[in-house]
């Protein structure tokens, strides 16, 4: 790899054009592997757009899907702007899931909704954070390896959720492991009675009202990394530990109120799950979300909007993906998950493969014509 | 006595059967490791092995034909790690996901593509499995007391991959602690810069224990496919690349202990299922979740630092790249 010394590249191609480039080659990977196993690559992309765009059902489940990528991405990306690794987001979820549930259980038919949600918010939250906090708090106070132990703590959870679930919480007299379902008052609205009282109809689908608190965590993450001390805290132990010590912040502090803030959103997938859709306690609710946030994160380049694009796109391949499965019977859930892979690979772990040739290509397109002023950083390297 | 002995044997032998694939990918894991790669992909490339085990096993109704190119396609994974974190200097734990993922999911899309079987392989047959190998005389010794037991109960009996697994633990000693190539290894994991500095290339070093680890991972994953079971199921390693990766963490990169920690996760798995259940007298019923769960909080604990102190290599997920 070399980074010798060359022309730092213009922004909107750090930024823009590379990030796309390497998605770009992570479809075409995914397009190779669906001619490979002898389907048309263009017929499906064809199909997975109509059937996540295409109709106002498919359009429901994607941005539900969205929803959740959204809140795992998020949390994924604080952790990445401390420097941190959180790739617990799956149990993290699980465990916020278990907070609603709880309050829920408890608390369905006592109180009235507008209470109820706020509670529920809280719920979620807290028990995603508390989750987070164990691994945080021995990162920082005593040095073990987040990564490691985060993992730990995905596979603990769901042990505990499964004990819970089979001991505790299921509905006495069934086999399956659910708990009761929550009173009808203590739902959230579907999104296709939010359009109904305002006289319109769409169809049913799992999207809920939580996607509006998606958005506003998203508002909300981005004022506080780039508009507070405490987010500013964050990027600079992030950036450059020893300096930010220079400069006052506290590392340990920082990494506990980032890593609480990561788990208290991927704690929000509960809230979508369990009291948008599910209406009650189960097993699995958050599979496979908290290791997409992972993709989403890398993807969006941790910041809000970036992530708000690429949740977005995922929930077009999820549903796409979905809708793919009935119409080419060689393509399941499972390509979803490759294609998934893939884009981890290229836009993460490869993710400065591509700049050599672009900015090599740069170069010679830019020598070429007069260098204009603005797109050239005054580091005076020219 | 007599009944104590036998379930004592039996237990031993479940213990065995489960901590194989986990020494395998543990011994796996500090080859790669200790050369300063992190790697959480143990899960990924065993997965991959284990289907390329059964595919070509059906195939060609050879185990060791598949074994071979599980170990092959392992090994190419592997590489496609050392890739993104050697040569592009990627994060490890990134390229590490994406394989584990890649793998969870092209293993099935592959599996449909060639068997139309949801995503699993057909059967193999006896000839594309690693059987149980008898030892010579287990028959004629099975008779004498404790000792034929023993010898015919609990040492004879398993298939080559168990005992190709228990090789690896000191031939994996050997190899880091004995040989020039183990010495530099364990060198590049602590500081590379030395390692440089001395004309020695980091970068091949890294890439030939990437190599190992994933030879053995394919190992592993043959196991799965073709000597524990006989086809290939969607997501059948469920964690136990984690798992290895916790006995390893738990061993402190160290060969031996990583395989005590292995099988004591075994048995710790063997006790659960036995326990499913079972009334223990003042205890109640056990919650064989929480046994599941043990191998997880002990490495957690250990890592904490509240029994003893694990201490990563040095160099361990931090891209090299030469001063200029």
């Amino acid at each position: 790899m070399s980074s010798s010394p060359v022309k730092p590249l213009p922004r909107w191609i750090d930024v823009g054009l590379v990030p796309v480039i390497n998605i770009v080659i992570a479809l075409l990977v995914s397009g190779l592997i669906i001619f490979a196993i002898g389907e048309n690559p263009w017929e499906a992309v064809k199909i997975m757009a109509y059937g996540a765009l295409g109709f106002d059902e498919g359009i429901g489940y994607t941005l539900y899907y969205m929803t959740n990528f959204i809140f795992t991405g998020l949390a994924v990306a604080i952790a990445f702007h401390t420097g941190l690794f959180n790739i617990g987001g799956e149990g993290q979820a699980y465990i916020g899931g278990l907070g609603v549930g709880l309050c829920l259980l408890a608390l369905d038919t006592a109180l009235p909704i507008w209470i109820l949600l706020p509670l529920c918010i809280l719920a979620s939250g807290l028990f995603g954070a508390a989750w987070a906090a164990v691994p945080a708090y021995l990162q920082a106070y005593r040095g073990s390896h987040i990564v490691i132990t985060t993992i730990m703590f995905n596979f603990i959870a769901s042990a505990l959720m499964v004990y819970l679930m089979v001991n505790v919480l299921i509905k006495p007299g069934q086999m399956s492991p659910q708990s009761v379902t929550f009173a009808e008052q203590s739902h959230l609205p579907f999104m296709s009675e939010v359009f109904a009282w305002f006289g319109m109809e769409i169809a049913q689908t799992p999207l809920n009202v939580t996607v509006f608190w998606a958005i506003f965590c998203c508002i909300a993450l981005w004022a506080f990394i780039w508009r507070t001390k405490w987010g500013f805290e964050t990027r600079a132990v992030g950036h450059n530990e020893p300096a930010a010590v220079y400069g006052g912040v506290d590392p340990k502090r920082t990494i506990m109120i980032a890593m609480f803030i990561s788990g208290g959103l991927a704690g929000f997938v509960g809230l979508n799950e369990i009291m948008g859709v599910h209406h009650k306690l189960l097993l699995n609710f958050q599979f496979g979300y908290g290791f997409t946030g992972i993709a989403v994160a890398l993807m969006g380049r941790n910041h809000p909007f970036g992530i708000v694009l690429a949740s977005l796109l995922f929930g077009i391949l999820y549903q796409g993906g979905a809708e793919l499965a009935f119409e080419m019977p060689k393509i399941t859930r499972e390509m979803v998950v490759t294609i998934q892979g893939l884009v981890i690979l290229f836009s993460g772990a490869l993710a400065y493969m591509s700049v050599p040739w672009v900015s090599k290509v740069y170069n010679i397109l830019a020598a070429d014509k007069p260098v204009p002023s603005d797109s050239i950083s005054a580091e005076g390297e020219a | 006595m007599e009944d104590a002995f036998v379930f004592i044997t039996l237990t031993a032998n479940a213990t065995v059967r489960v901590a194989t694939p986990l020494i395998l990918c543990a011994m796996a894991g500090l080859f790669s490791e200790r050369s300063g790669i992190i790697d959480i992909s143990l899960e990924g490339k065993m997965l991959g092995g284990a289907f390329m085990a059964a595919s070509v096993s059906y195939a060609t109704d050879s185990a060791w034909l598949g074994l071979m190119a599980a170990i092959m396609f392992s090994m190419v994974l592997a590489m496609l790690h050392g890739f993104a974190c050697i040569t592009h200097n990627g994060n490890q734990v990134v390229s590490g996901v994406a394989l584990n993922m890649l793998m969870s999911g092209l293993t099935v899309v592959m599996g449909i593509a060639w068997f139309s079987r949801g995503g699993q392989t057909p059967g193999v047959s006896p000839d594309g499995r690693f059987l149980p190998i008898n030892l010579p005389f287990a028959e004629a010794l099975s008779d004498v007391p404790i000792i034929g037991t023993f010898y015919s109960g609990f040492l004879s009996g398993h298939n080559a991959l168990v005992y190709l697994a228990f090789l690896a633990v000191p031939a994996t000693w050997w190899v880091v602690y004995r040989t020039r190539f183990g010495l530099r290894l364990r060198a590049v994991g602590e500081n590379p810069h030395a390692v440089d500095t001395a004309g020695i290339s980091v970068a091949w070093l890294r890439y030939r224990g990437l190599l190992i680890c994933g030879g053995l991972t394919g190992v592993a994953g043959a196991y799965l496919s073709i000597a524990q079971n006989a086809s290939f199921v969607r997501e059948m390693s469920a964690g136990q690349g984690y798992i290895a990766l916790a006995a390893m963490i738990f061993g402190k990169w160290r060969p031996v202990p990583a395989m005590l920690a292995c099988l004591m996760f075994g048995l710790l798995d063997a006790i659960a299922i036995r326990l499913q259940g079972v009334v223990v007298p003042g205890i109640g019923e056990v919650p064989v979740q929480l046994i599941q769960a043990l191998p997880y909080v002990l490495t957690v604990v250990l890592l904490a630092g509240f029994i003893g102190k694990s201490v990563a290599p040095k160099a361990i997920g931090v891209p090299y790249v030469k001063e200029r």
